[in-house]
């Protein structure tokens, strides 16, 4: 279904609300299609087509919020999707917070973003660059020993979002993924470890054999791994963790979590909530970017902003919803962050480890460990022992632990290596004294 | 292509069987001509067997926050999926229209995964299913929206009457129900009627300015009356105020090695992380697991058996069959401290030569089906559980968990601790932060070394993520005492 088909939808669905009383109404549809072939041992495994839609609706009657979705569009099952939530909506209670962002907030202007580019992508050539993949990270050295596959994803959404204001917008996105997982097997110890490429267009993913190759490099680097005595040192956290850590830092600085004071940073904005050194700024238009939108979950234009600087906090995360809550306007981010980048302080990868001297490279992270009301940060880890800035062996088994508040506090560095692979860009992370727990 | 349902079926099957014909495929104008062609249109040259699967679900939300339900949700939906299967390599299409031109497509987009030619026909078993682990229709009927709003409310006053010291409380009610059909290519035609309610509170309460959380809730696959009569909601309401409370005074948890006593219940996440995903059918064919090609070596001391058991009833992990038609069943992992089976789907046991175990689970008909737990559960012990804790001079002891997580192939796995105290000369001390504890799955169960004979099961609220497919399950386990596994706190 295209844009256009969407948003008809659309519209049948906010003028049948509003001709069965609805005050206010906004409507969402979207439809997805895709390929998926996954390869294991230099045959394929799967291959899934995928095709879905759904239309989702959410209504007023004055101050009172329904909402209902379907995956079936046509005419009679949205129209019983709207009548559905304005059942519901009469159940709600009168919520004096509740209605449509303001009218005078709605996006006017669409820049092209640059998110659609599909991929005329054949199963056979599919097949062909899976196998590539994996054969480069099995080819790489006799330890590789077993795998869990490599695989190619394509996908292309067509979307449309309108409400009562008369704001009524659609377009296209596509996303494309390679990902490859090996095993690696020394003295009978088996570890695994994966490296995956995410575009909006097909030419920017990494090459097959790059990801492959580096799958199998990222394996052999975990072989050997042990557990060590439980202490206190600085810990450097790789792009692909580090992300996590801003996660933590939007969750508590999203409106939801502020107007229920279950937050570690209540109460923070203008107050330095970072290291000096700390900059983070949120550039939504950023073309062909992971997380880019014109205009957020509600039709609120995005804008370019600054959410941290010199460590100050200078913005939250919020929606019109939790912004009346809170007394403040909407920022746009009704449905999440819109691509953050965090500005690195210079230093390479290798600079970062000569600068820790020594100390644990976090590369991977288990389990969810961080208390967005307390603060409180636990998690289980894997990655390197650093002695005298170079790599002493690999690390597994421990945990790493400390309180949100004062490792943000405490980062002493933000890497150049800088992972592009997500809505956050962040290099490595370097943290003074983390509690490491092991034997 | 004869299709008939099995003979071993039996009334329950028939019911749920003929709601889902009328609903699923009559009303999309799929008769027996239509699925014929479909499975012919999958079983291409090559193709060793495949199956046809068609779901419908709705499903409602309510939340409450600052006292008033704020929002009401209701989401609603079916589909169909074709599979076909070759040797190891699936071909899968899904969509969510559904008419027979849509169906045809889909199996022949399915079967062409058989491009290169299959191995042999893999032998199918037919197993009925035989019993009521829930009972067929809407789990919301008989509650009125008037009264699902009531009870959110009865949380809300609840908690607060509890402790004055109460800020916030979020309840939530979710009521949902999937109609499930598959027909296989060897002329299985099953289906499963399934309710899901779930309630839920979230309790923030704030002292000096330090604000603190708990959180609580029930469910199954039962009807909401029969959810809300069997447990008063002040009951829960009551547990997330008690546990916010403690975490008012809790101290910085330790680092390092611990003697480890978890209590009876949710904490049985261990063996979900530690054991259970290990277990699956899917990694140990192909190798990635540690456990692979272990059976019947020790892995536990012999206090220790854990089994899985999807056939409780009410249960939230419980299934009268797979999303393959595989009636479910109790499967023995680990018996007294051996080895002794993995949970199994068609393709993996097939595979292996083994039969499979009602294990073949799929997040909707979008998903392909794989081995995933239902209820997993470690056995009572001999020991009374005062006497467990008396036992430890020094030491941890873990009443309520988070979720975890495990690489399997490494055998490494973590579980968050939510409520733990130290215990200091067989007594409970002070109240511990929140830590991750993080062990070796292989060993772990070799250092349990008293099981409590206080078997209980979670209170019905897990979900389970594999390979972006997430599913409910339960869990369970006494209080058991670890001789060592590493908490990761602070101090």
């Amino acid at each position: 279904m295209s844009p256009s088909e969407l948003s008809e939808r659309v519209a049948d669905a906010l003028s049948y609300a509003r001709k069965r009383g609805a005050s206010q109404a906004e409507a969402s549809a979207s439809n997805n299609t895709g390929l998926t072939l996954r390869v294991r041992m230099r045959e394929v495994e799967t291959l899934e087509s995928h095709q879905d839609h759904s239309l989702g609706v959410t209504v007023y009657r004055g101050k009172r919020r329904g909402s209902a979705s379907t995956s079936d569009l046509s005419s009679g099952a949205v129209r019983e999707t709207v009548d559905k939530a304005l059942s519901l909506a009469r159940f709600a209670a009168e919520d004096e917070y509740a209605g449509l962002a303001d009218a005078d907030r709605m996006a006017t202007e669409f820049p092209d973003l640059d998110l659609h580019h599909p991929w005329d992508l054949e199963a056979e050539q599919a097949m062909d660059l899976a196998l590539e993949c994996e054969a480069a990270a099995l080819d790489l050295d006799p330890r590789i020993s077993n795998s869990e596959g490599a695989g190619v994803d394509t996908g292309e959404s067509a979307f449309a979002y309108g409400n009562s204001h008369g704001f009524l917008q659609g377009g296209r996105s596509s996303n494309h993924s390679l990902s490859c997982v090996v095993l690696g097997e020394q003295d009978g110890q088996m570890e695994r470890d994966y490296d995956f490429s995410v575009a909006r267009a097909p030419e920017e993913l990494t090459p097959v054999k790059e990801v492959g190759e580096s799958a199998a490099e990222r394996t052999i680097r975990r072989l050997g791994a042990r557990k060590i005595s439980s202490t206190k040192a600085p810990v450097l956290f790789a792009p692909r963790v580090a992300r996590s850590l801003i996660g933590h830092f939007c969750a508590a600085v999203s409106g939801r979590a502020l107007y229920n004071r279950a937050s570690f940073l209540l109460d923070s904005l203008d107050k330095p909530v970072f290291a000096d050194c700390v900059n983070l700024n949120e550039r939504p238009h950023l073309p062909r970017g992971l997380a880019s939108h014109a205009y957020d979950g509600e039709g609120v234009a995005t804008a370019d902003r600054d959410l941290v600087c010199g460590g100050v906090l200078k913005g939250y995360f919020l929606g019109s919803y939790s912004a009346r809550k809170l007394g403040m306007a909407t920022t746009g981010n009704a449905g999440g962050a819109h691509n953050l980048f965090l500005e690195s302080t210079g230093q390479s990868w290798e600079n970062l480890l000569a600068e820790m001297g020594e100390g644990l490279v976090v590369t991977e992270m288990m389990g969810q460990g961080a208390n967005t009301v307390t603060g409180d940060y636990s998690r289980g880890a894997a990655g390197y022992w650093v002695r005298d800035g170079a790599v002493e062996h690999a690390v597994h088994e421990i945990t790493v632990a400390g309180n949100l508040k004062d490792m943000f506090r405490n980062i002493a560095a933000i890497g150049s290596d800088v992972d592009r692979r997500g809505g956050i860009y962040t290099g490595s992370i370097l943290i003074e004294d983390l509690s490491i727990a092991g034997a | 292509m004869n299709r008939i349902s099995d003979p071993s079926t039996f009334e329950v099957q028939q019911q749920a069987l003929a709601l889902a014909r009328g609903s699923l495929l009559e009303s999309a104008d799929l008769g027996d001509s239509q699925l014929d062609r479909a499975l012919g249109a999958l079983l291409r040259p090559g193709v060793d067997w495949g199956d046809l699967y068609f779901s419908e679900y709705s499903s409602e939300s309510w939340v409450l926050e600052d006292g008033i339900v704020k929002t009401a949700s209701h989401d609603r939906g079916r589909g169909m999926s074709a599979r076909a299967v070759s040797g190891e390599k699936s071909g899968f299409a899904y969509s969510d229209d559904l008419d027979p031109a849509t169906l045809l497509s889909a199996a022949r987009t399915a079967g062409a995964i058989a491009r290169g030619g299959g191995r042999g026909r893999i032998e199918l078993r037919r197993e009925g299913a035989s019993r009521r682990l829930y009972p067929a229709g809407d789990p919301g009927d008989g509650y009125s929206d008037a009264s699902r709003v009531e009870l959110l409310h009865a949380l809300d006053r609840e908690a607060r009457a509890a402790d004055t010291r109460v800020r916030q409380v979020i309840a939530s009610l979710s009521i949902a129900r999937n109609l499930m059909l598959v027909c296989s290519s060897d002329g299985r035609l099953a289906a499963d009627d399934r309710p899901l309610v779930r309630l839920g509170v979230t309790v923030l309460l704030e002292q000096n300015g330090e604000v603190r959380h708990g959180v609580a809730g029930w469910g199954g696959r039962l009807p909401l009356t029969d959810l809300v009569a069997a447990d008063s909601p002040g009951e829960y309401a009551r547990e997330a105020v008690r546990q916010a409370v403690v975490n008012l005074d809790a101290q910085p948890a330790p680092a390092g090695e611990e003697i480890v006593v978890l209590g009876p219940g949710w904490p049985g996440v261990l063996l979900h992380e530690a054991v259970g995903h290990g277990l699956e059918g899917d990694f140990n064919r192909k190798g990635v697991s540690a456990f692979a090609g272990r059976i019947g070596e020790a892995v536990a001391t012999d206090q220790c058996t854990v089994v899985d058991d999807g056939s409780m009833p009410g249960r939230r992990g419980s299934l009268e069959i797979d999303d393959e038609g595989t009636p479910t069943g109790r499967t023995v992992l680990i018996e007294n401290g051996v080895l002794a089976g993995y949970m199994q789907d068609r393709l993996n046991a097939g595979l292996m030569g083994v039969r499979p175990t009602g294990n073949g689970r799929r997040e909707s008909y979008a998903h392909l089906p794989m081995p995933r737990m239902t209820n997993t559960f470690m056995m009572p012990g001999p020991h009374d559980p005062e006497e467990i804790i008396r036992s430890v001079k020094k030491g941890v002891y873990a009443k309520n968990f988070g979720g975890g997580q495990v690489d399997i192939t490494s055998g490494k796995f973590v579980f968050s601790a939510s409520e733990a105290y130290r215990i200091e000369n067989g007594r409970l001390g002070a109240p511990l932060r929140d830590a991750t504890l993080i062990g070796d799955g292989p060993t772990v169960l070799t250092r349990v070394s008293m099981v409590g004979s206080d078997l209980a099961l979670d209170p019905g609220v897990g979900v389970c993520g594999k390979d972006g497919q997430t599913v409910p399950v339960g869990v369970g386990m006494p209080t058991i005492r670890v001789d060592g596994i590493t908490f990761g706190g602070t101090a």
